[in-house]
């Protein structure tokens, strides 16, 4: 079974986020990036699946920040088989719509049983590469899903709903999923192990085609501005709630 | 049945059934008598398994004479030390997959009896180098120090951009190296637990004072420091400590100073005796040290009598593991109304607070192995001596101390890092 994992680097969020000098992004080249932490949970789930059902896990990325082999390295020290990265003009910050089309191009080739990624990434938010994989790919997806259970050429996939509501799906392969959590908290690799494998490990690397073009675009790009003060309202959920609506109404947020 | 009876040969065991010595009957199991036999009646290839790894020879070269056992602080809470380590793994335990692989804090005062240099110090290293590239048996606690120390530079799990946010707290200058743009005299190496610790800030804020009121030409590196990474490498994750001195260095390496001041005795041990290895090349001093250097120009300044008894307890990685026994005392000796008291086992023989070698992240797995924990072991002793303050300088164990003074039911024990104390003196 073919199992492939595309992954994604976005911005460390323990660092201080910096906005670029026209203000509409990022300054994407003064932060430090990271796996996307959704990412890290399919890469998990990935490995769990080929420790019960086998296989071979493939991680895949967009290297937008010349620094993927990092990332795949550790994905190789956790238990993935090959890795490969995806090479050509994407500068950090490359847009979802881009890189779900590049990962799909590359996927297509390595003949997918089923692709786990993360639901969403902490840069735009939006949880697309997952579907768009899978829209471009031709094959069903299930997103916020909590675990995987592969067999006889179906996965049983646990999604999360609001409000603690869970549903079980029964999914022909081949598939998409977007992960929000594995089984169990992702593995440790030791940094020993990495280094290890960094000295020997092959990383395919693929050329990768035309960008996409963004979906969205950004405006400005700002700070939270901190002003005013909080009011404390008191009284029955009616009363509160009276207040409520009369502050919707005199702020003209309401619309006829 | 004892550990290893089944391992006896039936005929090496000599037993008579009916026996009676001077009116005595010990018949049966009550004359048993072993015949002696020789080494390789054990199945020795867990010993060798250690032996053959780099660092883990010596193991091999115990003669079991318990020397180790006497002085062994794990021992003493505890059922372990290097001799029993040797004849467990010589009877056939997998050291690689027992409890005992983590229990040993590298305090050196085994190696230091030890007639046969048996070295725990590399041994326990190389074995959980090999355990932590396995994963399997390594404590979760232990894993998670790694991981927050992989991902965010301190095995707190604190943000990085956040490593210079105590100094707003110290009512004092402690520039940050880079916006100085000059050479300076110190480059100070605060450490994660001075830096992130709520009870290590209290040292770092005493420090920034001290340094300040001395009129030391210093700088900090701010964000750009990183955890040395030795307790991490002792704990078994050498390429962690390989990455993080890589990156140290490299930071290090872009400043002009003339010496470095360390706040820890475990940042001291790495700088001074490891990270030469990857090419550093600096002179480092504990702030002990570096302070005794100034005790003319500071004993001015300790104004207020601090009139309580005070113990000591010296810190493996300054003690045993460099030698350095007097500069605290000097230290402690210069603030008025102190009275010094020693405790039984001080320096060479100075207790260990439990939290070297990774011990500092093994809390939980620790307590389950031992009676009680080391630290608690430790404040138990300062009480007897009828200590008021234990006075330390290590940031590892003024929150253990303090938390063993509490469960331990010792509230009134101070703890005290000695910078805390010149502070308080100095401040009037």
């Amino acid at each position: 079974m073919n199992i492939i994992v595309p992954i994604k680097q976005v911005p460390n969020l323990t660092d201080e986020l910096e906005i670029n000098g026209e203000g509409n992004n990022l300054d994407h080249e003064a932060l430090q990036y990271v796996l996307n932490e959704f990412d890290e949970h399919a890469l998990e789930e990935a490995v769990l699946t080929k420790e019960s059902a086998s296989g071979t896990v493939t991680v895949v990325g967009v290297d937008t920040t010349g620094e993927l082999d990092g990332a795949l390295h550790t994905a190789l020290a956790k238990g993935a088989d090959k890795a490969a990265k995806i090479t050509g003009d994407f500068p950090r910050g490359t847009d979802s719509h881009t890189q779900a089309r590049l990962l799909a191009e590359a996927i297509k080739d390595m003949s997918p049983d089923i692709v786990l990624t993360g639901v969403q990434a902490a840069d735009d938010r939006d949880g697309q590469i997952g579907p768009m994989i899978a829209a471009h790919l031709g094959m069903p997806y299930v997103g916020v899903v909590t675990g995987v259970t592969v067999s006889g050429g179906k996965a049983v996939l646990h999604k999360e709903y609001a409000g603690g509501v869970m549903a079980e799906f029964e999914v022909s392969l081949p598939m998409v999923v977007g992960v929000q959590a594995a089984h169990q908290p992702p593995r440790y690799a030791p940094v020993s192990k990495i280094r290890q494998i960094a000295k020997t490990a092959k990383i395919d690397e693929i050329a990768g085609g035309e960008a996409a073009g963004a979906g969205s675009t950004v405006r400005r790009m700002f700070k939270p501005e901190s002003a005013g003060h909080a009011e404390m309202w008191e009284g029955s959920p009616e009363e509160v709630a009276e207040k409520i609506a009369g502050l919707i109404r005199d702020k003209g947020l309401l619309r006829g | 049945m004892a550990v290893g009876l089944d391992k006896v040969k039936p005929e090496n065991i000599k037993e008579e059934k009916h026996l009676v010595v001077e009116g005595m009957d010990i018949s049966g199991h009550w004359n048993r008598m072993f015949e002696q036999r020789v080494i390789w009646d054990y199945d020795v290839e867990q010993l060798e398994k250690v032996a053959a790894l780099p660092g883990g020879e010596s193991l091999n070269w115990c003669y079991g004479c318990g020397k180790c056992t006497t002085v062994c602080p794990v021992d003493i809470v505890g059922d372990y030390s290097p001799r029993k380590i040797h004849r467990k793994t010589q009877m056939g335990i997998d050291l690689f997959n027992s409890p005992d692989l983590w229990l040993c804090t590298t305090c050196m005062n085994c190696l230091r009896v030890c007639p046969k240099e048996v070295n725990m110090i590399q041994i326990m290293p190389a074995v959980r180098e090999q355990a932590v590239l396995e994963g399997t048996t390594v404590p979760p606690e232990l894993q998670k120090a790694f991981e927050d120390t992989a991902k965010h530079g301190n095995p707190l799990g604190q943000p990085q951009r956040k490593r210079a946010d105590w100094v707003k707290k110290a009512g004092a200058p402690a520039p940050i190296i880079k916006d100085l743009k000059r050479p300076v005299d110190i480059l100070w190496y605060v450490g994660s637990y001075p830096s992130y610790h709520p009870r290590g800030i209290d040292a770092a804020c005493a420090a920034a004072r001290i340094f300040n009121a001395l009129g030391i030409d210093f700088g900090i590196l701010g964000i750009e420091e990183k955890d040395d990474g030795d307790s991490q490498r002792l704990a078994g994750e050498k390429g962690l400590f390989e990455m993080l001195a890589e990156q140290n260095i490299a930071t290090f390496g872009k400043y002009e100073f003339n010496r470095m001041v360390v706040t820890g005795p475990h940042e001291f041990n790495a700088f001074k005796n490891e990270y030469p290895k990857y090419g550093a090349d600096f002179k480092v001093l504990h702030y002990t040290r570096f302070l005794v250097e100034h005790l003319d120009k500071l004993k001015p300044l300790l104004k207020k009598p601090i009139n309580l008894k005070v113990t000591f307890h010296d810190p493996c990685y300054l003690g045993r593991h460099n030698g350095e026994y007097d500069a605290p005392r000097e230290l402690l000796r210069a603030i008025p109304g102190i009275e010094l008291v020693e405790m039984g086992r001080c320096r060479e023989n100075g207790y260990c607070c439990g939290g070297g070698g990774g011990g500092m992240w093994l809390d939980s797995f620790t307590k389950e192995h031992t009676t009680m924990r080391l630290s608690e072991r430790r404040v138990r002793e300062a009480v007897e001596y009828g200590a008021d303050v234990l006075a330390v300088c290590c940031p590892f164990e003024v929150s253990r101390f303090e938390d063993a003074a509490k469960s331990t039911g010792n509230d009134k024990l101070m703890v005290r890092d000695i910078l805390e104390l010149l502070d308080e003196s100095m401040r009037g």
